[in-house]
């Protein structure tokens, strides 16, 4: 069981208020990355965020480009989970490939606020907020295995004998 | 039990299995994987994995199209890192700058068959769908992953059925079906899911005509998009394809999500308003709209046929405004200087540039200043898309295009084309 502080936002947020496109050939490593997260949605949020924070969103989160930083953002600003009613096709298959767990929870966005905590039981697959349970839909193994794994490239790199980047 | 739709069975296929269904997570090996100008950046995450070479690079293919030819120094070095690439790992379907857009190109030389499976790192992947492949765009890493073990996990998507019924009337497009589908359903009408088209409109579209409805569903979340090949795509493939291929049809009984039906034999023309390609009206709603420069040219509509159209609409006239050509590869730039259709284009006072992407995506050739107006198309519209994020464009047909041209603000084509009685 682990407890998280919670971002709320509405239905669909795009890659592109997420993670300006502007940014996407200039900046390169992960603080500079980070420090513009949710830059045209929320501008509290890069200075406010403490990793372990989880975002909690609406329908269509990440609709838009396929463009990897929109989850990376996230990853280096510390977010290990998102939840969200749905996700937007390309961004789910990013996370997952990034190591950030995507949790599909239709209601959860209604029952909570921006600042408020709520607890991750990941053996249980279960939500505890706002006094109610919100159960988790499991992933298959295979998928479960990438994102244990941090992600594709770390899964590849342990398959290729590579120790470090 | 219910039989399979054409996702599952071509997704079941690439899997190597008999059969799979909407929900499975495979891991399949696609038939072709293809990225362009991007491939420099793939191949800095492909050397972070540690694989010592690329996997079946006989099934790779790269063009060089996204800002050709190399309009700074730094797109230069970005190509020249691809070309070193290209031939340290022996890729042999690359494409120089000059051949033309990936999805062009590729369609062109038949590097992917009816019932195949084709990954790009490109959003519109959903274009291939024309010839009854399974395409899907997928990110940079996931192309890395693809380089370096030749397989990839992809959950099989539900499907969505949408039938187009009835005949285009003259100077109406697929294109103008196309925006009514993003205008009455959103972009996100077909998040997550796989399209496929059905009706009696398919068989009467031109091949050239055909990928503009995959490609399209790119816009509309669509993961990819299918028509069912007939006969003439057969016959197009023929003297072009290199191995052998099955098509393959969604069963009768398959199960869908959803299912949409539009009978597009009395619709006028469309057009998507600034700043999304779901923003879309009558054409006639936004008459008169002043714009600075029309662009003809995309994966979506830089086709022949798309320049024949615009040519039939502007012989014996005038641009009022910029004119910007594009052709969509080197193929068709050939055929439009040897029918004359480049001459008539040329005569009316366009601008034509080497095959590629040209501004679609703001990289050069063509970027607007931010009062301007542009109409294009091509397939999306969002804010600063083509470089400049106050400049309005309009998405509309090669029709529109030529028509808006010659008149310096939005018009309806139909008052130009031959043998038109006026409403
Ligand atoms: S023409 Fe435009 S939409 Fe098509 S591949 Fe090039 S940049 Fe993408």
């Amino acid at each position: 069981m682990t407890v998280h502080r919670v971002w709320v936002y509405g239905d669909n947020v795009n890659t592109d208020v997420i993670f300006p496109g502007k940014y996407t050939y200039t900046l390169k490593t992960p603080e500079e990355i980070a420090a513009h997260a949710l830059e045209d949605l929320d501008p509290a949020f890069a200075s406010g965020v403490r990793p372990g924070d989880v975002i909690v969103a609406g329908r269509n989160w990440g609709s838009g480009s396929s463009r990897e930083q929109a989850v990376t953002t996230l990853k280096y600003a510390g977010v290990p989970v998102i939840i969200a009613a749905s996700f937007g096709g390309l961004y789910f298959r990013n996370c997952i490939n990034q190591g950030i767990w995507p949790v599909v929870c239709p209601d959860l966005s209604q029952w909570v606020q921006t600042g408020e905590t709520i607890e991750i039981n990941r053996q249980a697959e279960q939500i505890l907020a706002a006094g109610r349970v919100f159960a988790i839909p499991s992933l298959s193994p295979s998928v479960q295995a990438i994102l244990e794994g941090g992600g594709l490239l770390p899964m590849l790199q342990r398959r290729f004998g590579k120790v470090d980047t | 039990m219910n039989g399979y739709t054409f996702a599952e069975k071509a997704l079941a296929r690439a899997a190597g299995l008999s059969a799979a269904r909407a929900g499975d997570i495979l891991d399949v090996q696609p038939d072709l994987i293809f990225s362009h100008d991007n491939s420099a950046a793939i191949r800095r995450i492909f050397e972070q994995t540690g694989a010592p070479a690329v996997v079946r690079p006989e099934r790779i293919a790269i063009t060089l199209d996204h800002a050709v030819p190399a309009p700074t120094t730094q797109h230069a070095q970005n190509h020249a890192e691809i070309r070193r690439w290209v031939q340290e790992q022996h890729i042999r379907h690359f494409f120089e700058v000059g051949r033309g857009i990936c999805h062009q190109v590729i369609s062109e030389e038949a590097l992917v068959l009816p019932g195949e499976t084709i990954l790009g790192a490109d959003s519109h992947s959903t274009h291939y769908g024309w010839l009854g492949a399974f395409g899907m765009g997928i990110g940079r890493t996931e192309m890395a992953a693809l380089w370096a073990v030749g397989e990839l996990w992809l959950r099989v998507p539900e499907s969505m059925k949408i039938t187009l019924n009835g005949k285009l009337q003259r100077g109406v497009t697929i294109k103008d079906a196309s925006l009514r589908i993003l205008g009455d359903l959103g972009v996100a009408g077909g998040q997550y899911r796989a399209v496929e088209f059905a009706g009696d409109t398919l068989s009467t579209l031109a091949l050239d005509e055909r990928p503009v409805l995959p490609n399209m569903m790119a816009e509309f979340g669509a993961m990819s998009a299918y028509l069912p090949p007939d006969q003439a795509v057969f016959d197009y493939l023929e003297p072009r394809r290199t191995r052998a291929y099955t098509p393959l049809y969604p069963d009768h009984d398959a199960i869908y999500a959803e299912e949409y039906t539009l009978d597009v034999s009395n619709l006028e023309p469309q057009i998507a308003l600034p700043h999304q390609p779901d923003n879309v009206v009558p054409l006639s709603e936004v008459i008169g709209q002043p714009v600075q420069q029309a662009f003809l040219g995309t994966c979506t509509n830089g086709r022949f046929e798309d320049l024949q159209a615009a040519a039939e609409v502007l012989r014996g006239h005038r641009v009022r405004c910029r004119l910007v050509v594009i052709p969509a590869s080197s193929q068709v730039f050939l055929q439009a200087v040897q029918s004359g259709v480049l001459a008539a284009l040329v005569e009316a006072g366009a601008a034509v540039g080497t095959p590629g992407c040209g501004p679609c995506m703001g990289n050069h050739m063509g970027i607007p200043s931010p009062d301007e107006a542009t109409v294009s198309s091509a397939n999306r519209n969002f804010r600063g898309r083509m470089g400049t994020p106050d400049a309005p464009v309009y998405l509309a047909s090669p029709y529109v295009v030529a028509a808006s041209a010659i008149c310096g603000h939005l018009a309806d084509p139909r008052e130009f084309l031959p043998g038109h009685n006026p409403l």
